[in-house]
């Protein structure tokens, strides 16, 4: 059974601060990482760089992200930024 | 610059990609922007602009020491004032356009990543012009200015980014390359994830941006000739030309570059330069001039020349001229490679020719036009419109600038309402994309979204309908000098055409035109209408059958039109609406045309279609077209009393096809709906006893009637594959056309309620109904059944009983034709079925195969139909 061990509310106005804050969490996780987006409405640069980096550390440390509650216009983006394959994504 | 990917340092390449990334980064984050977002920076961008506008300008200035301080400026004011003034009120971004009464709206997509290239002529104006344009649009750029003016594109790239930022666009959405080479462009210009290249620059820089394999806006280079024509305002042109080719020291590519001037104005012209301030160069300074600013080995214009001021220039061509001359002025023979002059020239000289006519001025601007401008500007000044137009057409150019000057005319908002550019599109003519002037347009990617929309339907049907006994008493009502009969020689001999003579006011000179009883050949119709013309008709009566009727509609036709070309009316169309071929409207003669029908099953006298036999090639062809809808229509029961029984069953069932195949026309409406029903539950009733009891009144009366309403549903819905298969069948074997119809008809209606293998595009169709409209027919026959598979079952029974009923043949075997003859005929029976335009109005599409599955259904008959033994009906 997959364990979640972070269940994290992303804040809409400080979406870097608590990506990066999300990244430093999987240091001591494992199993399955929960970001929920639902009250994200934009992202600027600093928050794809930070979602780049959660990707990638997540991939080394074989945890699964899921963010919940993409609008579309940031599910956009992640797919523009071709980041999209490296999350799960749940409404 | 090679196609071949270049070889970089992986030092350069990380710099590179570091370039793009941030751009991609920002783009795809821009996308998430409004409107009013980019409306914002936009706005906070043009004011930066014009606050750096002289800043940037000196920078420019200081780093390619080519052209005007003060010009440079304007031209940077121009590229943010202007250009914001174009763009701040378009949408952008969402919904950007709307046409409601088409069902289409415009939406807006980003490009993502533009890769911009500079010139050195206007490095900073370009480079403002372009932020301006990315914002509005919510691109990224990354800009590769020339080498020779990165630094000052590099200050105007980050005056742009910077101001952005602040108010809100993405860090990164502007990037510059610093000092690079071509090796770079060539790597980004073939980078993934840029998605247009933007090539303001030389041919070279052009080219290599369209072989790039990406879309691309490659502008460049022009060869402006200009003609002053002997009406124009001279005083006018010689001060916008002076104006415009000395303004940033001719640095602007739409600038003039020959002048091309007709010979009663020619000294007036030099002269009125001359007190402006150009110098007129002789004969030897002249080719001293050609030799310094002209590379005699390419033929192009000195790279070292370019931007200088006129001074400078004559200096170093070695000839004097007084300070503070503007402009010089070198006079041409001809336009080519032994003219060297006559190139393009980003300096302030300029080539004359002394035209001797409008025609050799109007060659000479081609002849400047095609070395080396095509595509790009062209000016003219005159007061003669005939000539502007001459000019206009005669030039290969995006901009034909008139009364003004070419350079500042070209960069649009000045001097004409052109959308302001700093990147002329040249065209095909130029190696372009475009003729615009490139704008935010084309910055976006446009997408349509397109509401299903419906053609309006149409009832149409003659103005006057007679019908019941005694209704052609109507004809002693339609005045008319001189009226032919057109009928056949055995309803003469019934007394029909003497019952129409008595009809006829008593002023009326009647003429009697006898035809063959057969469906019309051209030769018959010719006849007919050698008739007509001697007797200056002003009326036909048609009187007879289906035939008859067809006939009188085509003599109408070439009476009226003699120019019309049957041969041409009868190609085929897919859309009656947006056919090709139109029926002729110009008229020699008026003439009505009262169609009175002795069958019961055409409907000829109400319909808009006419057949013609086609005996060359041994086929029928419809004519189809509205005019050739009778004006009067009298359906008169007296005239078919005397019909035979196998006439009565074959026009009978006819008329009952025309229905069924209205009712499932893909232009099926509410009003044929309701006359094909009502005539299909007419034909089932009264058709058997007007074939059993061929002197019952009311069922004649009643199958005449059912006969003409089918026609009025079918003339506006149209019929189906089964006429096809039918004109098909009957042309090629000779068997009567409603007697076909009815070999046809239980297979057609298996056929169409079936789940089509095609279906035929139909966007007044909501969904696939036919099968639905035959159960509506068997509901309005009461034949019972619960479901539509059901109904359709018992239709096709009814069908088939009512068929044994009238002892028509129920196998195409049954009339005698071999399997060996039938086979035989049967690419040709595809072909002209395939061919026929009665199939395009079925529900289903009919393949080739299914075409040939159903004329051999219909010659095996019941047996390879499968269908249901008879079984009693119970008829409405």
């Amino acid at each position: 059974m997959t364990t979640i061990a972070v269940w994290l509310k992303v804040d809409g106005e400080r979406v870097a601060h608590d990506l990066r804050a999300a990244c430093e969490r999987l240091h001591s996780a494992d199993g399955e990482v929960v970001l929920d987006l639902s009250e994200v409405r934009r992202i600027d640069p600093g928050a794809v760089h930070a979602i780049d980096k959660l990707a990638t550390r997540a991939d080394e440390k074989a945890i699964k992200i899921v963010l919940r509650g993409v609008n579309v216009a940031v599910y956009k983006v992640l797919k523009l930024m071709k980041l999209a394959p490296r999350f799960t994504f749940v409404s | 610059m090679t196609d071949a990917v270049p070889r970089l340092s992986e030092e350069r390449i990380a710099y590179l990609e570091s370039l793009v990334s941030r751009a991609r980064s920002a783009a795809a984050v821009f996308t998430q922007y409004t409107q009013e977002d980019v409306d914002r920076i936009a706005h906070a961008m043009v004011l930066a602009g014009l606050e750096k506008a002289e800043y940037l300008a000196r920078l420019a200035i200081e780093e390619t020491g080519i052209g005007v301080l003060e010009d440079k400026v304007l031209k940077n004011m121009v590229a943010t004032e202007f250009v914001y003034h174009y763009a701040k009120d378009k949408r952008t971004v969402g919904v950007v356009r709307e046409y409601p009464e088409r069902g289409l709206v415009e939406v807006a997509e980003p490009i993502g990543v533009i890769l911009s290239l500079t010139p050195i002529t206007n490095p900073t104006s370009t480079v403002l012009f372009k932020c301006i344009m990315a914002i509005k649009t919510r691109n990224a750029v990354v800009f590769s200015p020339h080498p020779n003016a990165w630094k000052c594109c590099f200050e105007a790239v980050r005056v742009m980014h910077d101001a952005a930022v602040k108010a809100g666009a993405p860090e990164g959405v502007f990037t510059c390359l610093e000092s690079h080479t071509l090796k770079d462009n060539c790597y980004l210009m073939r980078h993934k994830d840029v998605g247009l290249i933007d090539a303001t620059g030389g041919p070279g820089v052009v080219r290599a941006a369209y072989s790039s394999g990406k879309p691309a806006l490659g502008v460049g280079a022009g060869n402006t000739p200009v003609y002053i024509e002997k009406t124009a305002d001279l005083d006018m042109a010689v001060v916008d030309i002076l104006t415009s080719k000395t303004f940033d020291n001719g640095t602007i590519c739409a600038s003039e570059q020959t002048l091309v001037i007709d010979e009663q104005v020619y000294d007036a012209v030099l002269e009125k330069f001359a007190e402006m301030g150009a110098h007129l160069c002789n004969q030897e300074e002249a080719e001293l001039l050609a030799r310094c600013v002209i590379d005699p080995k390419t033929g192009s214009m000195q790279p070292a020349a370019i931007g200088r001021k006129a001074t400078d220039i004559a200096g170093m061509a070695g000839f004097d001229v007084p300070p503070g001359t503007k402009l010089l002025i070198a006079p041409i023979q001809g336009v080519g490679r032994a003219h060297p002059l006559s190139v393009e020239k980003l300096f302030p000289v300029l080539a004359v020719y002394r035209a001797r006519s409008a025609d050799d001025a109007l060659r000479v601007c081609v002849d400047v036009n095609h070395s080396g401008g095509l595509g790009h500007t062209a000016v003219v000044f005159s007061r003669n419109d005939r000539i502007i137009e001459r000019f206009a057409e005669a030039m290969n150019a995006g901009r034909v600038i008139v009364n003004s000057p070419g350079a500042i005319g070209a960069l649009g908002g000045v001097y004409n309402d052109m959308v302001p550019s700093f990147s002329f599109g040249c065209g095909t003519g130029g190696g372009n994309s475009t003729t615009d002037n490139v704008n935010l347009n084309h910055y976006l990617n446009i997408k349509r979204v397109a509401r299903r929309t419906q053609a309006h339907m149409w009832f149409r049907i003659p103005n006057q309908i007679y019908f019941d006994f005694n209704a052609v008493e109507e004809l002693r009502q339609l005045r008319s000098r001189s009226t032919v009969i057109v009928t056949n020689a055995a309803l003469e001999q019934m007394g029909h055409t003497a019952v129409v003579r008595r009809c006829l006011p008593g002023n009326t000179q009647a003429h009697v035109c006898i035809i063959p009883d057969a469906e019309p050949e051209a030769a018959v119709i010719l006849r007919g209408v050698e008739t007509l013309k001697t007797s200056v008709a002003d009326q036909i009566v048609a009187l007879g059958g289906g035939s008859v009727i067809d006939a009188a509609k085509i003599m109408k036709l070439l009476y009226q039109s003699p120019q019309a070309d049957l041969q041409e009316l009868a190609a085929p169309f897919l859309d009656f609406r947006k056919r090709v071929a139109q029926f002729p409207t110009e008229k020699v003669q008026e003439a009505r045309l009262v169609a009175i029908s002795t069958t019961s099953g055409t409907g000829s006298e109400v319909t808009p279609f006419a057949v013609l036999y086609d005996k060359a090639r041994g086929r029928k062809v419809t004519l189809a077209d509205y005019s050739l809808t009778p004006d009067v229509a009298i359906v008169d029961p007296q005239f078919v009393m005397s019909m035979p029984k196998g006439l009565t069953a074959d026009t009978g069932i006819d008329a009952l096809t025309h229905a069924l195949e209205a009712a499932v026309s893909i232009y099926a409406s509410p009003y044929t709906d309701s006359n094909a029903m009502q005539a299909i539950a007419m034909v089932f009733k009264y058709l058997p006893i007007a074939y059993e009891c061929p002197a019952d009144q009311e069922a004649r009366s009643m199958m005449h009637n059912a006969a003409c309403i089918a026609a009025m549903a079918f003339s506006n819905a149209s019929v189906g594959v089964n006429h096809a298969l039918a004109h098909a069948f009957g042309a090629r074997f000779g068997v009567a056309h409603g007697r076909a119809n009815a070999l046809m008809l239980p297979f057609v209606i298996r056929y169409n309620a079936g789940v089509p293998t095609k279906f035929m595009p139909s966007p007044n169709q909501r969904a696939y109904v036919a099968h639905k409209k035959y159960a509506e027919a068997a509901d309005a026959l009461r034949l019972g059944g619960r479901t539509s598979e059901e109904k359709v079952n018992r239709l096709v029974a009814a069908t088939e009983q009512l068929l044994d009923r009238l002892h028509m043949p129920r196998s195409i075997a049954e009339l005698g034709i071999s399997v060996q003859d039938f086979e035989a005929a049967m690419p040709e029976l595809v072909k002209a079925a395939y061919e026929d335009p009665s199939w395009k109005s079925n529900p289903r599409m009919p393949l080739l195969n299914e075409l040939a599955e159903l004329f051999w259904s219909a010659y095996h008959g019941r047996a390879a139909a499968g269908s249901a033994a008879p079984r009693e009906l119970q008829t409405a």
